[in-house]
C-alpha cells in the first residue's frame, strides 16, 4: 500500500511552467467545446469587448498549465499519488488581468493544504498557483483540490 | 443591497443546455486540454481502476459552465469563477447549466454580482456546483 500524502507536502513548489497563449491551440478547444462565441475567435469581436486581442475562456489556463509542462502530472509523482486512484474535487479561478492570444504565461505551483476525509479513505490536497505574464503582470491565481482515493483495507 | 439596476437576487441570468458527452468528445478534450489522464480514454485503465467506464473530465463540464456563464455575461466582466465536482458526470450527460444571482455587492471600487452556479445532466442530478463573480 502506498505510503499516503501527509502534512509534510505542505508548501511543497513544482517547476514552474511557461506557456504560450497559441491561436492554433485555442482553436482546437473552442472546436471540442462547440464554442461559437465570437469574442474568442475574432480579434475585431474582441476589440470591440474590449481586450487587446482575443481573449481566453474561463478555464483554459488550467489547460495551458497542463500542455506545456515537461511533466504534466510531476506533482502526483513528486508526491507518490498514482494517477488511477485521483479525482478532481475542486476547481478555481481569480482574474487580475485579461490574457490574450500571444501571451507568455508563467505558473508556480505549489501545495497549500493536505487534508485527511471519510477516516483517511480519501486525502485532499490543495495545489495553489500564481499566473504572471510576459511583462511581470500578475493575471490570475488558480486552485484545484485534488482527491486521492486511498487503498484502505476491505 | 438587493438590486443593482435591472440585477436583481434571484434572477436566473445563466442558462445552457448541451448535447449528450460522447467518447469522441472526451478524446478531443484529452488533445485539446492537455489533461491525458486516460482514466477519461481509455476503457481498459477506468476498468482497472475500479470504474464501469470512462468518464468525462470534471474539467471538461466546468469548461461547458464557464461558456454558459460567458454567453450570458461578457468575458472581460468576469472575475472570479469556482466550482466543486459534486458527481462524476457519464458518457451520455446532457448537461444543463444554470446561473442566478445570489449576491450584490461592491468590492475593488467596482459594484459586483456572484453568480450561484450549477450543473446538472438530463436526469437532474447535480454534476457541479459553483460560483462566479461579475462586475455590473
Amino acid at each position: 500500500m502506498p505510503a499516503m500524502v501527509d502534512q509534510s507536502a505542505v508548501g511543497r513548489h513544482f517547476t514552474p511552467v511557461t506557456a504560450r497563449m497559441e491561436p492554433g491551440r485555442l482553436r482546437y478547444f473552442l472546436n471540442t467545446l462547440g464554442e461559437t462565441n465570437p469574442v474568442y475567435r475574432d480579434e475585431a469581436a474582441a476589440r470591440a469587448a474590449g481586450f487587446a486581442a482575443t481573449p481566453v475562456p474561463p478555464t483554459y489556463l488550467f489547460c495551458l498549465e497542463m500542455m506545456d509542462a515537461a511533466e504534466p502530472f510531476e506533482m502526483l509523482t513528486a508526491l507518490g499519488i498514482d494517477l488511477a486512484r485521483v479525482l478532481h474535487g475542486e476547481q478555481s479561478f481569480v482574474y487580475h488581468a485579461p490574457v490574450v492570444i500571444g501571451d507568455l504565461l508563467t505558473f508556480r505551483p505549489r501545495v497549500t493544504a493536505v487534508t485527511e476525509k471519510k477516516g483517511g479513505a480519501l486525502t485532499l490536497v490543495v495545489i495553489q498557483c500564481e499566473v504572471t505574464n510576459q511583462d511581470g503582470v500578475h493575471v490570475a491565481d488558480t486552485a484545484r483540490t485534488v482527491v486521492v482515493r486511498n487503498q484502505v483495507a476491505p | 443591497m438587493t438590486e443593482i439596476g435591472e440585477i436583481r437576487i434571484g434572477d436566473r441570468l445563466v442558462h445552457k443546455t448541451f448535447p449528450p458527452i460522447t467518447r469522441h468528445t472526451l478524446a478531443l478534450y484529452c488533445g485539446a486540454s492537455g489533461d491525458h489522464n486516460p482514466i477519461h480514454v481509455d476503457i481498459d485503465f477506468a476498468r482497472s481502476a475500479g470504474f464501469p467506464d470512462v468518464f468525462a473530465h470534471g474539467m471538461l463540464v466546468m469548461a461547458c459552465l464557464g461558456q454558459a456563464v460567458t454567453d450570458a455575461v461578457p468575458p472581460a466582466r468576469l472575475r472570479a469563477f469556482a466550482t466543486r465536482f459534486v458527481a462524476i458526470t457519464q458518457l451520455g450527460a446532457r448537461l444543463t447549466c444554470e446561473g442566478t444571482v445570489a449576491e450584490l455587492f461592491e468590492e475593488n471600487g467596482e459594484r459586483r454580482v456572484r453568480l450561484a452556479l450549477t450543473t446538472k445532466d438530463e436526469r437532474g442530478e447535480v454534476k457541479l456546483e459553483g460560483s462566479a463573480v461579475i462586475a455590473v
